[in-house]
């Protein structure tokens, strides 16, 4: 096997807080002064806090107010593929994203890219209003990397990408603004690189234009370039995304397969069995119709969840008297966007005053893999008793199967619409014409 | 395995001289694209365009010739009063344009330091390298007013050029290495601390009157010019009006001091910017 295109090792960055940042020469000027004099930083008493870093903190460096935003970064790229670097804000995404791209160094560590590299943190870095669309091509092209010759050479495909061709003379300072970010990252998408850093911030402008932006990154992709991705967006990273590094409190952990990284992402952690979920405190829809009926706690009784597996869970639901002809129901949603569906079933029997436990089971093979989150409610024929939106975060892994028929392609979305084909002779078929036109002609002949 | 057998390395930066060099070369084609913006951008949506590069000098010398000239009457080493002073004026003017534009670059241009790596020492040379148009421009007007007043007046007779003329560039490069260096050094201190920033304009004219361009140095008492020239500029200026006007109050001992501090300051603040770009945008 061939030796990995981006080696990180090792890479740690150590930031100082407000000492530097903050400061004045007048300051700088200060402390020189206190310290010679043997008196305390004078600073310290005035303005800032003693400690913006507790000591104890998980990320604390070794010196007061120092903060360890990487530490220990280790992982591997291999050629072609697409790495999705996911995390919350202030994990430390942008700062690995920052030393990728060679924007600032890391204080310790080591990283080997074997590849021509482009990074992409922002689109129309350095162009300037006052020169025309053609000038900025130039101008833009040879700040991130590329030789005038290159940029002479893909001139007209910029051009094209760009959809400014009438304008391209004109200052940019004259476009609108869905102009200018169209000529900016047609120029960025021209790039060759071997290796490609993106960050998502990349795909602006309108509806349309995002989808011809990650069009044009999954070409790249496809092409068999390696890509780094950092985003926040969970469609994209699912779509676009071979492998994915998570990132927490300034450590990562590599080589997550997607789903199981966007799991960690939205807080789910796969690995325990069940979860139960305290539903007492959580904000509810509808509040009006008082509080007869509440749901008090839910389980997840199979977890993680296979794609062929029936989904459970258990839902405690106290009641203040006993009700007959409810419905339960539980919203299925992807994070983020709107509900995907319903599952609602009518209760047998009656609930009763006080503690109830329903257990709700949802049909598997109907939800692909992939993270969701479930609401629940309970009603009768005209009205909500209780009802909390979509809170629980729960994964459909994919089934272990060899059974080729069942893959899933990432870009599919979430649902399995359950089928069947058969095959028919041309008999039947013509045959099912015929009565399909006999019924269309009684249905001419029954009108008045 | 990619085509190229590339190979790039991203570790602490160690030492003190750690500068890539070859890497400088490959950017050579945004470096002259960045000249071209300099250029460009500053003349767009004038009526005189390019013009104003000459006009800016001579409006200049027109003031100097009339306050400190003609009204305070001080001596230009018997040398007309226009040709004197556009002589002084024009390698200044490239030092002055030239030098609180480096020490600003960090930070008007950290917008793209920050989202895109390239050589950072790309910015100051592309500034030097794009006021020198200017300075072309300012040249060829200076020439000409050279030629009238040698030529077509009686006060210029007394102008002499020599072989020293020939010199003329190794001074243009004394002044882009003296610009750079202290600007290296400005750049330096103001990505740390910004007050430097509003000193800097105060610097540039306090810096002007002590180059000797109003006054000539042999106004000052020979005990004296030793400590004047400490100052790379005065060689600089004296020095263009020795070649083009055959009259300065310079000896070689003058021209060691200025080359040496010159190459001193030029080498320090290639070494902190260098030591300083890979980290700057932490703080900036």
């Amino acid at each position: 096997m061939s030796r990995p295109i981006i080696e990180v090792r090792n890479v740690s960055k150590l930031y100082r807080l407000g000492s530097i940042g903050a400061g004045t020469f007048q300051d700088a000027l200060k402390r020189r002064w206190a310290l010679m004099l043997g008196r305390e930083d004078p600073l310290k008493r005035v303005g800032e806090k003693e400690l913006m870093i507790p000591r104890d903190h998980p990320q604390a460096g070794s010196e007061p107010n120092t903060f360890w935003a990487l530490k220990d970064v280790t992982f591997d790229v291999r050629e072609g593929e697409v790495l999705g670097v996911i995390g919350k804000n202030g994990a430390g995404k942008s700062t690995l994203l920052k030393i990728l791209s060679r924007i600032t160094e890391p204080t310790e560590g080591r990283i080997v890219m074997r590849g021509r590299v482009a990074s992409l943190l922002e689109v129309g870095t350095g162009f300037h209003p006052d020169l025309t669309g053609r000038e900025n091509i130039y101008l833009n092209g040879a700040i991130l990397g590329m030789r005038t010759r290159e940029i002479d050479a893909r001139f007209d495909d910029i051009v094209e990408f760009s959809e400014v061709e009438r304008f391209i003379d004109t200052p940019v300072k004259r476009y609108s603004s869905g102009m200018y970010v169209r000529l900016a990252f047609a120029v960025a998408a021209h790039l060759d690189p071997e290796i490609l850093v993106v960050d998502e911030v990349l795909a602006v402008g309108d509806a349309e234009f995002q989808k011809k932006c990650l069009g044009k990154m999954q070409d790249v992709a496809a092409s068999g370039r390696t890509v780094l991705f950092v985003s926040h967006n969970m469609n994209t990273v699912r779509s676009f995304c071979t492998q994915c590094v998570f990132i927490e409190a300034g450590r990562a952990t590599a080589g997550l397969p997607v789903p199981t990284a966007i799991a960690r992402y939205m807080g789910v952690s796969p690995v325990h069995a069940s979860t139960s979920v305290d539903m007492t405190t959580l904000p509810r829809q509808f509040s009006a119709l008082g509080d007869s009926i509440r749901f008090t706690r839910v389980d997840v009784l199979s977890h993680p969840v296979r794609e062929t597996e029936d989904i459970c869970f258990g839902l405690e639901v106290n009641a203040a008297e006993s009700v007959k002809g409810l419905l339960l129901g539980a919203y299925i949603g992807v994070p983020g966007q709107r509900c995907l569906g319903v599952a609602q079933t009518e209760l047998p029997g009656e609930l009763k005053h006080g503690k109830n436990y329903l257990k709700l089971r949802i049909r598997g093979g109907q939800l692909a893999s992939g993270e969701y989150v479930a609401g629940f409610f309970i009603r009768d024929s005209f009205r909500d008793y209780d009802y909390v939106r979509e809170f629980l975060p729960f994964v459909v892994e994919p089934a272990v199967t060899d059974d080729w028929t069942s893959y899933w392609h990432p870009s599919w979305g979430s649902v399995r619409f359950a089928c069947q084909v058969s095959a028919e002779t041309e008999q039947d078929a013509a045959a099912a014409e015929v009565s399909h036109s006999a019924v269309s002609l009684s249905e001419q002949d029954a009108r008045p | 395995m990619p085509a190229t057998n590339y190979e790039l390395v991203i570790e602490p930066s160690k030492g003190w001289f750690d500068i890539r060099w070859r890497e400088l070369l490959h950017y050579r084609d945004l470096t002259l694209l960045l000249v071209r913006r300099d250029f460009v951008s500053k003349y767009k949506q004038t009526v005189l365009g390019p013009a104003w590069f000459v006009i800016q000098p001579l409006l200049t010398t027109l003031v100097f010739t009339i306050i400190f000239g003609n009204v305070a009457r001080l001596g230009t080493d018997g040398m007309p009063h226009v040709p004197f002073y556009l002589a002084g004026l024009l390698l200044w003017s490239y030092f002055a344009q030239s030098l609180p534009a480096i020490g600003s670059c960090l930070i008007v241009n950290s917008n793209l330091f920050t989202k895109v790596y390239f050589p950072r020492l790309v910015v100051p040379l592309s500034i030097l390298l794009s006021n020198l148009i200017a300075l072309a421009l300012q040249f060829v007007t200076f020439l000409a007013f050279w030629a009238y007043y040698r030529y077509a007046t009686e006060a210029g007779a007394v102008m002499q050029a020599n072989w020293t003329v020939l010199l003329f560039p190794l001074l243009i490069i004394q002044t882009a290495m003296l610009a750079g260096g202290v600007g290296l050094w400005l750049a330096v201190i103001t990505s740390q601390y910004r007050d430097l920033q509003h000193l800097m304009s105060f610097i540039v004219q306090i810096w002007m009157y002590a180059s000797f361009i109003i006054v000539p140095l042999s106004d000052v008492p020979e005990r004296f010019r030793l400590w004047a020239a400490l100052n790379p500029m005065v060689a600089v200026v004296e020095g263009t009006r020795y070649a083009f006007l055959g009259k300065a109050a310079l000896t070689p001992l003058h021209i060691g001091v200025s080359a040496a501090i010159t190459l001193v300051v030029f080498a320090t603040g290639v070494a902190a910017f260098g030591r300083i770009e890979r980290k700057f945008v932490d703080y900036i």
